[in-house]
């Protein structure tokens, strides 16, 4: 890398690059504050009710004082606890059973109408079971949050552990490597990619469960808060949360985009990107 | 030729085609019908609560659910969803599709579409309630916005990645804008596309019933609830399941529209393996 010459028009390419991000930097941000400009419009001129609809300095000012509070940061560390455990809990089961079911063509072909009638059930269909097996406990919302973020992991694993080359394998069955040495030096880089998507898809599934079942089971985190909120009539609070939970939202999606690029960096998939 | 041959295979194909079809019966029910009994078994041997055999769940969803139940929380339910996903794909793929055209929209708009996917779709729900009312406009408003999402996204960034030889073909082959969106544009960005329309799907189905819920007193959700707080177990069961059915009809849909749509491109995908 360091050897090659940098060909003559690189700078200039660099330069035009780097103007061009410019660009798309300031174009962002000026459409982040026309956006934030309307949201303050549209009550100012009356044309949505200021009582459901706060402004936007209104929101933000509460969200300012949201954050002074013991009380919100505990919550946003109980979504992000319920968040975290499921999606743990969720990835293990379901990269074992991935694997195991993927690597076995007899397993794989059984369960196949199992999995395909499971995996459509809404997950939220289960929240009065959660309730009554669980009342207003964590566990309920663990279970729902499992229950959904599983199978996004499943189906990737499923897939990637099946998708070995076929020459590959044969290469290393007559190189003689063990059964051990081949899920580790073949199966496991082959199933990466598509466990880390199946991982990043889980992990947004993951946050709209947890606080989905914060809302409507009542276990509590910000979801519930954003409940009570509402039926104290305190709008303001309703909307700085809702802005909470979309920046974590963001955070979990941009965390799991990193970790995708920094464990797949030598996958072609990357490494093509960062060519182009 | 033709003869030689068939004389001497037709005798043995029919039979071997039936045991395949034996086998692939086999593998696709052995499976649930073991889960199935063993549920029902244990709810024999250790009746659980929480957990009647099949067959009370059975008889539950005959009670509940076929008759006039059907026609006055099943299809209202079902009707609202499929209003609010189509009108949500197709705001998602016109919207998108201008997006991704226009370079500086997209640059402007996308912070700003990230961060609403972001945001997860059911705390919308208390907003939009009361903004709009609890009425039947507030849930499908509600699927709408929570569903666009993906399917907007999805086609900016399928529009956005036509590759670039196939546009300048179509450009000095004097397309009309109408024709380069309708034989390259759209085309090029539909497997990007499906990929959102399957998520706006599961998302919208959740919308549904979280919102029928919590917010209605009417629906299929509504009636699980309803079930679940009179403790009438295998009812509340029923309806667990006919939303597992619905589910899968819905995917079965989705999958058939898939297969249609992209059959070019899971084609050249089977070349490419191959």
């Amino acid at each position: 890398m360091v050897i090659v010459d940098a060909p003559a028009t690189a700078a200039p390419a660099a330069r035009r690059s780097s103007r061009r991000a410019l660009r798309k930097f300031a174009l962002g941000v000026a459409g982040i504050l026309g956006f934030l400009v309307t949201w303050q419009l549209l009550p100012t001129l009356g044309i949505v009710d200021p009582t459901y609809f706060p402004t936007a300095t209104e929101t933000l000012a509460q969200l300012a004082v949201e954050m002074r509070d013991v009380e919100f940061w505990r919550n946003v560390g109980r979504t992000l606890t319920a968040w975290g455990i499921g999606l743990l809990i969720a990835t293990v089961l379901a990269v074992v059973l991935g694997t195991v079911i993927g690597l076995v063509p007899f397993l794989r072909r059984a369960t196949h109408t199992t999995v395909e009638f499971l995996r459509p059930i809404p997950s939220v269909a289960l929240i009065p079971l959660a309730i009554l097996m669980y009342g207003y406990q964590l566990q309920a919302a663990l279970l729902i949050i499992v229950f959904a973020s599983f199978w996004q992991v499943f189906i990737q694993v499923l897939y990637g552990v099946a998708d070995v080359d076929s020459v590959a394998r044969d290469t290393a069955r007559s190189f003689g490597l063990t059964r051990g040495s081949r899920i580790v030096n073949l199966v496991f880089p082959t199933a990466l990619p598509y466990l880390m998507t199946g991982l990043r898809l889980a992990a947004t599934v993951a946050l709209i469960l947890a606080i989905t079942a914060e809302m409507f089971i009542g276990n509590p985190g910000l979801g519930r808060a954003i409940m009570f909120a509402r039926d104290a009539g305190q709008w303001t609070t309703v909307y700085a949360l809702v802005i909470v939970t979309g920046v974590l939202g963001l955070l979990i999606n941009l965390v799991f985009r990193a970790i995708e690029r920094r464990s797949l960096s030598w996958h072609q998939s990357v490494r093509g990107e960062e060519v182009l | 030729m033709t003869l030689y041959t068939s004389t001497v295979i037709t005798p043995r194909k029919p039979s071997r085609a039936w045991a395949k079809f034996g086998e692939n019966i086999a593998y696709a029910l052995g499976l649930p019908i073991l889960l199935l009994i063993i549920w029902g078994l244990w709810s024999s041997i250790s009746p659980a609560l929480f957990f009647p055999s099949p067959l009370v769940i059975f008889e539950a969803f005959v009670d509940t659910w076929v008759g006039p139940a059907f026609f006055i929380d099943v299809l209202p339910s079902l009707g609202r969803l499929a209003i609010g996903a189509i009108l949500a794909i197709a705001l998602g793929i016109a919207a998108g599709t201008l997006i991704g055209l226009v370079r500086w929209l997209r640059e402007l708009l996308e912070p700003v579409l990230e961060f609403f996917r972001a945001v997860p779709p059911p705390v919308l729900i208390p907003i939009i309630a009361v903004l709009v009312g609890a009425n039947d406009v507030m849930k499908i408003v509600v699927i709408i916005a929570g569903a666009v999402w993906p399917v907007l996204l999805n086609t900016i960034e399928g529009v956005r990645a036509t590759d670039s030889v196939m546009t300048e073909t179509a450009s000095s082959f004097a397309l009309t804008r109408g024709e380069r969106l309708r034989y390259l544009v759209l085309p090029a960005a539909s497997p990007r596309i499906m990929a959102g329309v399957r998520q706006c799907l599961s998302i919208a189905l959740i919308l549904m019933v979280i919102s029928e819920m919590f917010f209605s007193s009417s629906g299929l959700g509504f009636k699980i609830v309803y079930f679940q707080r009179n403790y009438l177990i295998a009812e509340m069961w029923s309806g667990i399941v006919l939303l597992g059915l619905i589910g899968v009809l819905l995917a079965a849909i989705f999958g058939f529209v898939e297969r249609r749509v992209l059959r070019w491109y899971h084609g050249i995908k089977e070349v490419e393996r191959a």
